[in-house]
């Protein structure tokens, strides 16, 4: 079992957004998560990810597996797409951007300075990050913002490879990926949490 | 965690990385002293080790908010935490560039303006050894304020004042053995003091920062 989340609860800000979520994911599979804006589809990827504690409940995965992306493409602007894409394959201990570059189509953007790109080219780059980890588990919030639909269609397609080589995927998404019956639909609205305000919240202290 | 001090190196030497910018507040201070002060070269020579220090410690002061908040803004952050990197070897990484982008070339630039102070060449090694010692201690406790203020907006008002009180010390000694040093005493004591504070402090707040990144990121 790659992921296996139980009966978990997450909080954003002192308010109880989630309870009860019950995920399992194989190798090979992957979820998409379905729900309004302020679900809490982000919160629970970022808990997943252990950027933020959960409240109850149990998840199980190794975080060294984890690869978390989210809104920001974490990218320098002030570097070029290799510069960029060398640092994190350092961080991560992967020789070869080159292959990942080509997947991503980026090969032409490498020694072009991150600032000078489209928004769309800059969302390639961040996600380019996912070919360099190296890592089984990928998190992806949103990864579809201000793609065109052939950069959406390519993603499709690389998460689909990812989950060939028993990769494993949790997406946040409201767009259609492609990737049919290999994807779980998980619609969070379900989970939405019935109490608000935590009673024993000292957030505003942190 | 070579590679994060290369890139952040990198980043600070392209167009708009604000490195300079500390340097060349540093310089500015300690020229405009000299004028409003007047031609008194005495006098000059006197208040030249705390006018150095206290240079120095704004000039430093100056570019603490960038230390995370670039790399808070557009998710670099999340993903070296979730990355296999620990969150306290990237501390120790931003401080170093700190120091290196801010703290060394003001120990470079120290000897110029020490003869704009009016002080004797042989002096102006006191001078130096302070600031090498002193430094580092500057860069890592800000790095600590910088972590601490990391996910606010404008936070550069709450970062001085957080910081201040805890850049006395070494304030005090720093510019204790260079004054001693200038007038001819022994300056052992306050020297070793200077250097316990750097390196108490390099060896606790990279823990105390990694732990309050950790509650910033929530």
């Amino acid at each position: 079992m790659a992921i296996s989340i139980e009966s978990l609860s997450v909080s954003r800000g002192g308010v109880n957004l989630l309870q009860g979520v019950d995920i399992e994911l194989k190798n090979g599979q992957a979820g998409i998560l379905r729900g309004p804006n302020g679900v809490g589809k982000t919160t629970l990827l970022r808990a997943l990810a252990g950027l933020q504690p959960v409240e109850t409940g149990t998840i199980k995965c190794s975080l060294d597996d984890i690869c978390y992306s989210g809104h920001a493409d974490g990218v320098k602007p002030t570097l070029t797409v290799q510069e960029n894409l060398e640092f994190w394959a350092n961080i991560f201990g992967s020789p070869s951007i080159s292959e990942v570059a080509e997947k991503f189509m980026i090969t032409d953007l490498l020694n072009s300075k991150v600032g000078n790109l489209s928004a769309g080219q800059k969302r390639r780059v961040g996600l380019a990050r996912l070919g360099l980890t190296g890592r089984q588990i990928w998190l992806l919030d949103e990864p579809t913002v201000s793609l065109d639909e052939t950069s959406v269609k390519i993603l499709g397609n690389i998460i689909k490879d990812h989950l060939l080589e028993d990769g494993c995927a949790l997406i946040a998404t409201h767009i259609d990926l492609g990737l049919e019956n290999k994807a779980q639909i998980i619609d969070l609205s379900k989970y939405k949490a019935t109490s608000g305000k935590l009673s024993n919240s000292n957030e505003a202290f942190l | 965690m070579i590679a994060l001090i290369i890139r952040d190196l990198r980043i600070s030497v392209r167009a708009g990385g604000g490195f300079g910018l500390s340097l060349a507040f540093f310089f500015i201070i300690v020229i405009f002293f000299p004028f409003a002060i007047g031609p008194d070269l005495d006098l000059l020579s006197k208040v030249a080790p705390g006018t150095l220090w206290v240079g120095a410690l704004l000039a430093c002061l100056l570019s603490l908010e960038r230390i995370f908040a670039l790399d808070f803004e557009d998710g670099t952050l999340d993903l070296l935490v979730t990355s296999s990197l620990p969150l306290e070897s990237v501390v120790i990484s931003k401080a170093l560039v700190h120091w290196l982008t801010t703290g060394l070339p003001l120990v470079l630039i120290t000897p110029f303006l020490g003869i704009l102070l009016g002080l004797q060449n042989s002096n102006i090694i006191f001078l130096i050894i302070s600031l090498i010692f002193g430094t580092p201690a500057l860069s890592i406790i800000g790095t600590f304020g910088a972590a601490l203020t990391a996910g606010m907006k404008r936070g550069g008002l709450l970062l001085s004042i957080l910081v201040l009180p805890l850049y006395i010390p070494t304030l005090i000694f720093g510019a204790e053995a260079a004054r001693r040093g200038i007038q001819g005493f022994e300056t052992q004591n306050s020297i070793l003091l200077l250097l316990g504070v750097s390196l108490l402090s390099w060896a606790i707040l990279p823990f105390a920062a990694a732990s309050v990144l950790r509650i910033n990121l929530r």
